[in-house]
């Protein structure tokens, strides 16, 4: 190796798959070009990474520069530019751009799709990637300048493939594996996901918002790309009718035939299945009711939580309405505290061409492009206008499930027209019963 | 940080080739940069773009966000990444002589 790593070493130890590992056996393949590839980039890179990360676990501080404005020509996102704050160095770094490249739903690959992205970034790249970024994108870890629009032709042209997006704007949509692989799906996630980024291209491409804006698709209130938690606008699978229950099956996991939770918790013993005590008894509205040979459920009072169907999914099934609940404002601390996603759409279908949903998200985009400050998430917009102005703009009536529970204070701001009489009053009509 | 001589002008740059000093700005600079943003000539309304952005500057000391510019100038963001292919940010800012955009970009 070109550079002595003795504190990254230790992290070839232990269990875990080790990234220094990964990384040092890249070097080793870039420095013998078995393949005599004819590398774009300096053929050190990665031992340069290494030594530069090295510098860093000494240093404790990092060694990157601030920022970096790099990309390509049509597009203002999807480009990471980045330089090191050691370049002579660590010369195969100087440059260290990432590109976000555009995953397919689900993340569902064939190999030669991903030995067509490999042989591209291992020419034109360090070879290191991020499988994947946490909003999703496939992440080709460090190039330099020149190659970027070289790669970005090499993507579109050759492979079929965009760029994921970054700043000010819609970022990369993602979505749980939804109905490819999972029986609780509601809709099909990843046929919406792909729909919307398809119809959101150029949002995607070219920062128009106030902020960034996230989407994130799951199939059901399990969560599973935790879209609650992380997208500013999140689709959340639900049903609206009965939950189907087998009640054989349900006799078979009393009977101890079918381990509960499909065997999630088989690592420890839990003692034999008590329906009463993990089902029953957990149901969060207590709408359920075991009397020793049904199962029965009051549906209109459950909240479809997802618990009983978890236990038991092969005698609990979702129901047949089904649909998405839309929640919107998720957003990390900055600036003014982390939020999660709020209701407010409980119910809407997903069928194509998903025409409501769409104008859901453009009156939204509409509003908050109109009102939204600068660096302002629409999770902070809906804090300092207040839900009601979401409302308006997106022409929803208030009910109930919008909120958890109603204001405790009493500064209630009424409308004008809702007021009798109206706002504008004279003194001396009041002076007229009330003397000073 | 590198310095770029172009017709009898000096700019000191950094990597991604915007310059340090608004005050240091000139129209050689947008001659300079012209180029390596993908524009071969400049028009009327690409001066108009630069113009906007630099009164912006001047008076508010940042950038205006996109769609105040896209007010302010009349131009639909489509239509401003026809002028700078590379965008308003790395395109149009880079040559009007604004510092470089910031955050999560």
């Amino acid at each position: 190796m070109k550079h002595k790593t003795p504190l990254l070493d230790q992290l070839e130890s232990g269990p875990w798959p080790s990234f220094v590992s990964d990384i040092k056996r890249e070097a080793e393949s870039r420095t013998k070009n078995a393949k005599g590839v004819d590398y774009q980039i300096p053929v050190d890179v990665c031992d340069d990474i290494l030594g530069v990360l090295e510098l860093t676990y000494v240093h404790k501080r990092t060694h990157w520069k601030h920022g970096g404005i790099v990309g390509v020509f049509g597009y203002g996102g999807g480009v990471i530019g980045r330089y090191c704050d050691q370049p002579e160095m660590f010369p195969g770094v100087a440059h260290f751009h990432t590109m976000r490249v555009n995953q397919p739903g689900g993340k569902y690959y064939s190999t030669e799709y991903l030995e067509k992205i490999c042989d591209l970034w291992e020419r034109r790249g360090s070879g290191i990637t991020n499988m994947h970024g946490s909003t999703g994108d496939i992440i080709l870890l460090g190039t330099h300048t020149p190659q970027l629009e070289e790669i970005f032709y090499e993507l579109t042209h050759d492979i079929g493939q965009d760029l994921g997006g970054s700043g000010s704007n819609l970022r990369t949509p993602s979505d749980c594996l939804g109905k490819s692989r999972c029986e609780y799906a509601c809709y099909d996630t990843q046929a919406l996901c792909f729909d919307l980024t398809n119809e959101y291209q150029d949002y995607l491409h070219r920062p128009a918002f106030p902020y960034k804006f996230k989407f994130k698709f799951d199939g059901c209130p399990n969560c599973c790309v935790a879209s609650i938690a992380r997208a500013d606008m999140s689709f959340i699978g639900t049903w609206k009718d009965d939950i189907r229950i087998d009640q054989k099956a349900v006799a078979a996991y009393v009977g101890g035939e079918i381990k509960p939770n499909a065997g999630a918790h088989s690592g420890r013993d839990w003692g034999a299945f008590d329906i009463q005590k993990e089902v029953i008894g957990l149901c969060p509205t207590g709408c359920m009711a075991w009397d020793g040979k049904k199962l029965t459920i009051d549906n209109p009072e459950c909240t479809r939580c997802m618990h009983c169907i978890n236990v038991m999914p092969r005698a609990l099934k979702i129901g047949k309405e089904t649909g998405i609940s839309i929640l919107v404002g998720a957003k990390a601390p900055i600036l003014d505290g982390a939020q999660m996603g709020s209701l407010l759409i409980p119910f809407i279908s997903a069928e194509p061409p998903y025409t409501e949903i769409k104008e859901l998200i453009e009156k939204i985009w509409d509003y908050w492009m109109e009102e939204g400050k600068n660096r302002e998430r629409l999770g902070e917009l809906i804090k300092r206008k207040g839900f009601q102005k979401l409302l308006e703009a997106t022409e929803l009536e208030p009910v109930a499930q919008m909120v958890k529970e109603p204001r405790t204070n009493p500064y209630i701001f009424w409308k004008e027209d809702e007021v009798e009489g109206g706002f504008t009053r004279d003194i001396q009509e009041y002076r007229k019963y009330h003397l000073r | 940080m590198p310095t770029v001589e172009f017709k009898g002008k000096t700019f000191n740059v950094d990597e991604d080739g915007f310059i340090d000093d608004f005050n240091g700005w000139s129209r050689e600079w947008v001659d300079y940069v012209k180029e390596s943003e993908g524009i071969s000539e400049l028009t009327e309304e690409h001066w108009k773009v630069i113009d906007i952005l630099q009164d912006y500057y001047k008076k508010n000391g940042i950038a205006p966000m996109v769609r105040i510019l896209s007010k302010v100038t009349g131009f639909k963001l489509k239509y401003i990444y026809e002028l700078f292919p590379s965008g308003p940010g790395k395109g149009a800012c880079k040559m009007a002589g604004l510092p470089k955009p910031t955050g999560c970009v």
